[in-house]
């Protein structure tokens, strides 16, 4: 899931300025797993904001709102009587939500409510964390599931570097070194003859190709 | 890929290369660039090595501290009548610019490189940095061999005159996993290291083992192992390394020893010059690599002390 989590109430405030009705928007969808932009999160934001706004003799009038997904046509058409109604929407889906939204109705004002954090999971104990960067070619085959481009803090294809101790990796006793992981993953496999390969340089254009990266889905332009 | 340590011809011109496959025991020193664009410190903190070491080391902003740079220095130490061995990192630059950097290095007369992951940007002056890391250690290391063997780029174009450098890699006896370290060594060869810089070595028994290891598998018989000595003047230093640096065994009678010294600078000295002893004659040892961190002036004394001096002339 995408996971994000809210920016500084100071930083809303400071961004709502001057707005005297809002709306505030949330995600059904992953922001509402890792309890950052779900209907809860909505309703205590919305409450925040019309106390700290009274307090500071500037009242706003608040909706909330919250769509089953931000990021799909069908779904943000559904705000669209609360877009009419309102001066600006503040948005807490994740960053993928804020442009489809305020591309759906602008000139109309999208304020993002969340910083979008990463791909992740839920770990235990309320610890959400990173599992995939994204880097448009796939290695977990190699790596016995476990991803180096983004668990090792360096992107080691081939580890573990010197840093790593007792599991951990030297930027933090907090982090697990994804390589000792990989290790142990791998023997307990029976593929450590996998790790002596040397994995070859890597194609990073899947990554971080200039401009949007793309998916071309044949199945849906014939649909059209 | 990998060269013949013993004998072989040699390729590169570096002077370092000459003196190990002479079959001489080789001396390498360390020296760390100023925060500042000054000549000075450089000029002055290599009279301690001249003559003193087979070759010395530039670091690549090392810790992540911004330095003056790594080829740059070694150009200053060059002048100054010293053999220089670029260290390179992949936290700073991507495929371009180290290759870039490896052309650049051998037209300023530089004959060695050590590539290296390099520590994290957060453990550094500039936590805020975006890190690189496009290439691994490893992968550096081949990229250093094919340009120099194949005068080709990673992308597999070809130069008219590829750099001609004698390429190092470095190994951690004391990270973790114990098992997966030779191993890595042995990808690191196979990669195209012609020689190895330990980390700092004080638990000497885990590198008895480590080195049991790597004989088994033959590793010392296919690049030069310089076994890292880092002296310290104080127990201070040997307990910051055991609390803060990740990757360091240091055995608690060591900092004991210091502790009880009464001169701990001489102790410190002292101590070095049993390492180097006691590392020499572990069978597949070719040199050892001396690491005085802000305390170069102590290099002379050490290499006097062990019998070090004086190095050995080569053509």
């Amino acid at each position: 899931m995408i996971v994000a989590h809210r920016k500084p109430m100071e930083e809303i405030l400071r961004s709502l300025e001057g707005i005297s009705r809002l709306v505030v928007c949330g995600c059904n969808s992953c922001v509402a797993v890792c309890h950052s932009g779900g209907e809860n999160e909505v309703q205590i934001l919305a409450a925040q904001i019309r106390i700290a706004r009274q307090q500071s003799g500037q009242p706003v009038e608040v909706e909330e709102l919250v769509l089953e997904r931000n990021c799909e046509p069908e779904f943000i058409e559904m705000a669209r009587p609360a877009v009419e109604r309102t001066e600006a929407m503040l948005n807490v889906s994740c960053g993928v939500g804020v442009n489809q939204v305020a591309e759906a109705y602008a000139p109309y004002r999208v304020i993002p409510g969340l910083n979008t954090t990463f791909y992740g999971a839920h770990v235990g104990g309320g610890v959400f964390e990173e599992r995939c960067g994204g880097c448009g070619d796939c290695v977990l085959d190699r790596t016995g599931g476990i991803c180096p481009v983004i668990r090792c803090a360096k992107s080691i294809l081939n580890g573990p570097c010197g840093g790593s101790q007792n599991g951990k990796c030297e930027i933090s006793k907090e982090t697990d070194c994804a390589w000792q992981l990989i290790w142990d993953r791998l023997n307990a496999q029976g593929r450590l003859a996998r790790y002596l390969e040397i994995e070859p340089v890597k194609d990073w254009r899947p990554a971080t190709a200039g401009g949007p990266r793309r998916l071309v889905q044949e199945v849906l332009l014939n649909d059209e | 890929m990998s060269s013949e340590p013993q004998n072989g011809q040699c390729i590169t011109g570096s002077r370092l290369e000459k003196v190990l496959r002479a079959g001489h025991f080789a001396v390498c020193g360390e020296m760390g660039p100023p925060q500042s664009a000054n000549t000075d410190l450089i000029r002055k903190k290599s009279a301690y090595f001249r003559g003193v070491v087979d070759a010395v080391n530039l670091t690549d902003n090392q810790t992540a501290v911004v330095r003056m740079s790594s080829i740059a220095s070694a150009h200053i130490a060059l002048d100054e009548g010293l053999e220089p061995v670029i260290q390179m990192t992949c936290r700073d630059r991507n495929r371009i610019a180290l290759q870039s950097d490896l052309l650049g290095a051998h037209a300023l007369g530089i004959r060695n490189v050590l590539c290296l992951s390099g520590d994290h940007q957060s453990m550094g002056n500039h936590p805020q940095a975006r890190g690189v890391y496009d290439l691994d250690s490893i992968q550096l290391v081949r990229a250093a061999r094919q340009l120099r063997d194949e005068a080709k780029f990673v992308c597999g174009e070809e130069t008219k005159t590829p750099p001609a450098l004698f390429i190092a890699a470095a190994a951690n006896p004391f990270g973790d996993p114990f098992e997966a370290r030779v191993h890595r060594l042995a990808k690191k060869i196979a990669a195209g290291a012609d020689f190895i810089q330990t980390q700092a070595i004080y638990d000497l028994p885990r590198f008895a083992r480590f080195m049991e290891l790597v004989r088994a598998q033959g590793l010392h018989e296919k690049a030069f192992i310089l076994a890292g000595v880092l002296p310290v003047k104080s127990a201070r230093s040997l307990l910051f390394m055991k609390n803060d640096v990740a990757g360091m065994s240091i055995p608690d009678e060591l900092i004991e020893r210091m502790q009880g010294a009464e001169d701990p600078a001489k102790e410190g000295v002292k101590v070095a010059v049993e390492l180097i002893q006691q590392l020499r004659a572990i069978e597949g040892v070719a040199g050892v690599h001396v690491m005085p961190a802000m305390w170069e002036q102590v290099m002379p004394e050490i290499a006097e002390a062990a019998g070090l001096l004086p190095r050995p002339e080569v053509a």
